[in-house]
């Protein structure tokens, strides 16, 4: 090699080296470019060239640098991507460096594109990176009809080396900035969301949230305990809830978070939506959105309760209607409703036996039909003109069945609507057959009720006139009876004066007051004596029984001892005791109770048995015994005599009014026949008894039985 | 006044003359004084102007009946002493009573015998005889006071 020539070779070396030092310190595209051109023409002669470059993100060339061409043309000139046709579109595509010969040639047929070359030849070099993208980035023309030089390719590749890392280097810094901007964009968007939003890592870290989500999940130390307490809750609750959806795992799904609103306590329902996202730089997160159902659920919950009552409302309103029906249905009258033209909307099964033309209808039964429907419009017609609400009326029906009249009650009422219109009619028809029956036995069972009140009445006046009358022969009676008494005993008082006397005197002869008498006179005035004390006898035993009988013997109780009384009968009787010559002893125990009752009547009692029993008894002995009955504390007092007895037959009669077994006139034994009689009546007054045991030719005991306490 | 004897002196006072003389007839027979009245009235003043023993009442008198008789003699202080046998056929209960409220002494139903009565006037004559003394003394002292 020449010296020359290896003097150009060390020119041309340093001129790369000079070129490489000045690109690697330029970091700028328009630096680099506008220094490479300049070197070109300096180093490589090349008077004019321009640089496109395609910019990241846009779909055309810009010219970023020219030499040796009119300003403002050059810098201004672009080439879209889209323009398919243009050529240099072709170059950028292919990769393949292209000449295109001088306008004015004419030999070349191929398509020239509009250039700041104008006419001029020029080169179309493609620049490009092999790494990491061997796309075309940018074109470099240059001017000029001859051979490219030969350190051309050498320089394309160092220039396009350095514009694809300048490019490189200036779309990070671009993207940088778009995304920043982005984000921003993003968090305002995300802010002015009213929903809380989340994202969060697998293991429930919370990475990203916006303002309301942070109200909800974070506390600063500041805050109030129950914030804080409400804040550590919530997480709990929202981590749970991501955890079991991370198990889940199945995308998007929506469930209700139940949280707690810091800033007053109060619960919140929240619908959950959760996504999984894959960040091949992150990892994998979960999005969650959270949006406020707290109303919603509170109005969905008064809606499914309205609807709730709305159902039960219609189920109670069917039950209701099925109800009526089957009252309708099983009411024995006959109902009808109708409308409020008067047409017939429903009837029941009585009615429709009345209304209604049957299948098999002869022809009298189809004319009480329709006769029955005529009576039975009238009267609605007749209600439905009134202003009537209520309408009672008798309607002359038919029965069509048997074709006998049917005589109804037609009880109507109009059913209004709320705004007062007439919506239909029900009339219930009662039939008035039983009731006119009733009324008419009822009339009958008035007329025999009255008829036999008169007649009670008649009979209670007659018998009111018969009391009357009783009542007056009663007093009448009364006062015959009491006059009776008042006779009988003022007649045995004028009975007795003169026999007083009688006996006075008889007495004092006997006593020789008027001088001795002869012995036969003596037995006569005996024989007055003795018929005298009888006549006494009786009357005063007359007296007893019409007292006892007039009720005018009345009862004086007393507590006396027994034995003292018995004897004072015995020593009363002792001039008789002394003549029959029996033996007569008393029985009576020690420890006696005193008795309580009529101490007269007793002993009077007592006189008239031992006097009957000293009558009655011819040989042997009377016994006076008394006796106490513990158990119906009762006391016996018992006469008892070995004298002739009395036979079974006659014992009840003893104790009638003027009986002696022995009626002859010329009888052995004198009294009145009065004296048991007597008794028996006395003993009743004392409420007591008195009882006969007798043997004819051995004996008798008679019983006065008195209560120990009597008390009348 | 008539002088008074040894004898124990009666007034009887019944108005059945035959009764009332057999009465007196018998007890001066048994050794009495016997002093007669037909009714009430009558017994007030032989009581008073003849100063008996003891005094025979019969109760059913004429113009005053035994029981006044009976009440005004033991309401008097002068003839209050002198003990009152009453005397009655009428047996009926509530006699004895009224004679007994009215001041009787003693109770005698007729028909009496004589032996009997005299019996009876002899009884309550005894026990009145130990207050005898005193009633004469009594008397006296309020006569001659």
């Amino acid at each position: 090699m020449s010296h020359a020539a290896a003097a150009g070779g060390d020119q041309r070396l340093a001129a790369r080296v000079r070129l490489l030092e000045a690109l690697v310190s330029r970091s700028d595209a328009t630096d680099c470019t506008q220094y490479a051109l300049q070197w070109l023409r300096e180093v490589l002669g090349l008077t004019s060239s321009l640089c496109l470059l395609k910019p990241p993100g846009e779909e055309a060339l810009f010219t970023v640098g020219a030499y040796g061409l009119p300003g403002t043309a050059a810098s201004r000139f672009t080439v879209s991507l889209e323009d398919w046709n243009n050529p240099l579109v072709a170059v950028l595509t292919s990769r393949e460096q292209t000449f295109f010969r001088s306008a004015h040639s004419g030999a070349d047929r191929k398509r020239r594109p509009s250039t700041p070359f104008e006419d001029a030849a020029f080169h179309v070099v493609p620049l490009y990176a092999t790494e990491p993208n061997p796309d075309a980035f940018g074109l470099l023309l240059i001017g000029g009809n001859g051979q490219l030089p030969v350190e051309l390719p050498w320089f394309t590749t160092l220039f396009a080396q350095k514009l694809a890392q300048v490019l490189r280097q200036q779309a990070l810094t671009d993207g940088d900035r778009r995304q920043g901007r982005e984000r921003s964009l993003l968090y305002n968007i995300i802010n002015a969301v009213t929903d809380p939003i989340l994202l969060t890592d697998t293991e429930g870290r919370l990475l990203i949230a916006n303002q309301r989500a942070l109200t909800l999940f974070t506390a600063s130390e500041e805050e109030s305990e129950g914030r804080r307490g409400a804040v550590r809750m919530n997480n709990m609750l929202l981590s749970s809830a991501l955890s079991s959806k991370a198990i889940e795992e199945t995308g998007a799904a929506r469930r209700e978070l139940l949280l707690v609103n810091p800033a007053d306590g109060s619960d919140l329902v929240f619908e959950l939506l959760s996504t999984i996202t894959e960040d091949p730089r992150q990892g994998s997160g979960v999005v969650s959105i959270l949006r406020n159902v707290t109303d919603l659920r509170r109005a969905s919950e008064e809606i499914e309760e309205n609807y709730r009552r709305l159902r039960i409302a219609e189920v109670q309103a069917r039950a209701e209607s099925d109800r009526l029906n089957l009252i309708i249905d099983s009411v024995a009258d006959p109902i009808v409703v109708t409308d409020a033209s008067g047409a017939t909307s429903l009837m029941n099964e009585p009615a429709e036996r009345l209304f209604t033309v049957p299948v098999r209808a002869s022809a009298p039964e189809q004319r009480w039909v329709q006769a029955n429907d005529a009576h039975f419009s009238s009267f609605i017609a007749g209600m439905l003109v009134s202003a009537d609400q209520r309408r009672v009326g008798e309607i002359g029906l038919i029965d069509p069945k048997l074709g006998e009249p049917l005589p109804v009650e037609a009880i109507a009422g109009k059913i209004l609507s709320d705004h007062g219109e007439l919506t239909a009619v029900v009339t219930i028809l009662h039939d008035r057959r039983e009731a006119i029956e009733k009324g008419k036995l009822y009339e009958q069972l008035k007329q025999a009720s009255d008829e036999l009140e008169r007649r009670i009445q008649a009979a209670t006046s007659d018998i009111a006139h018969q009391n009357e009358l009783l009542r007056r022969q009663a007093i009448e009676l009364e006062q015959a009876s009491a006059l009776k008494s008042q006779f009988l005993a003022n007649m045995s008082h004028e009975f007795r004066t003169p026999l007083n006397a009688m006996l006075g005197y008889t007495s004092m002869l006997l006593q020789g007051v008027a001088g001795p008498l002869e012995a036969s006179a003596k037995r006569h005035l005996s024989r007055v004596e003795s018929n005298g004390r009888h006549l006494l006898t009786i009357i005063n035993e007359i007296l007893d029984i019409s007292r006892i009988e007039a009720g005018r013997m009345p009862l004086q109780l007393s507590r006396f001892d027994v034995p003292k009384l018995v004897a004072e009968v015995k020593a009363e009787l002792e001039p008789i005791i002394l003549r029959s010559k029996l033996a007569v002893s008393v029985d009576v125990p020690k420890d006696l109770p005193q008795l309580m009752s009529d101490r007269q009547k007793v002993k009077q009692i007592l006189l008239n048995l031992l006097s009957n029993a000293l009558k009655f008894t011819h040989q042997g002995s009377i016994t006076i015994s008394a006796r106490r009955n513990a158990r119906d504390r009762t006391m016996a007092l018992s006469v008892t005599d070995t004298g002739i007895g009395i036979a079974p037959p006659d014992q009840s009669k003893i104790f009638e009014d003027f009986r002696q077994l022995d009626n002859s006139p010329t009888r052995a034994y004198g009294g009145t026949g009065l004296g048991l009689s007597i008794c028996r009546r006395l003993a009743q007054m004392l409420e007591g008894t008195i009882t006969l045991r007798s043997q004819v030719g051995k004996g008798s005991t008679f019983t006065l039985v008195l209560p120990i306490k009597g008390r009348r | 006044m008539k002088p008074k004897s040894e004898r124990p002196r009666v007034l009887v006072v019944d108005d059945y003359p035959d009764a009332r003389e057999m009465y007196a007839e018998y007890l001066q027979f048994s050794g009495f004084d016997v002093i007669e009245a037909g009714n009430g009235v009558e017994a007030l003043e032989r009581a008073a102007d003849s100063d008996p023993d003891v005094i025979l009442m019969d109760l059913s008198l004429p113009v005053m009946d035994g029981w006044e008789a009976t009440r005004r003699l033991k309401a008097d202080r002068a003839t209050a002493d002198i003990p009152i046998v009453a005397l009655t056929g009428h047996a009926l209960a509530g006699i004895l009573e009224g004679a007994m409220n009215a001041g009787c002494d003693a109770f005698v139903t007729k028909p009496c015998l004589p032996e009997d009565l005299v019996k009876e006037i002899q009884k309550v004559l005894s026990s009145a005889s130990s207050t005898k003394k005193n009633r004469r003394s009594g008397k006296y002292a309020k006569t001659n006071g």
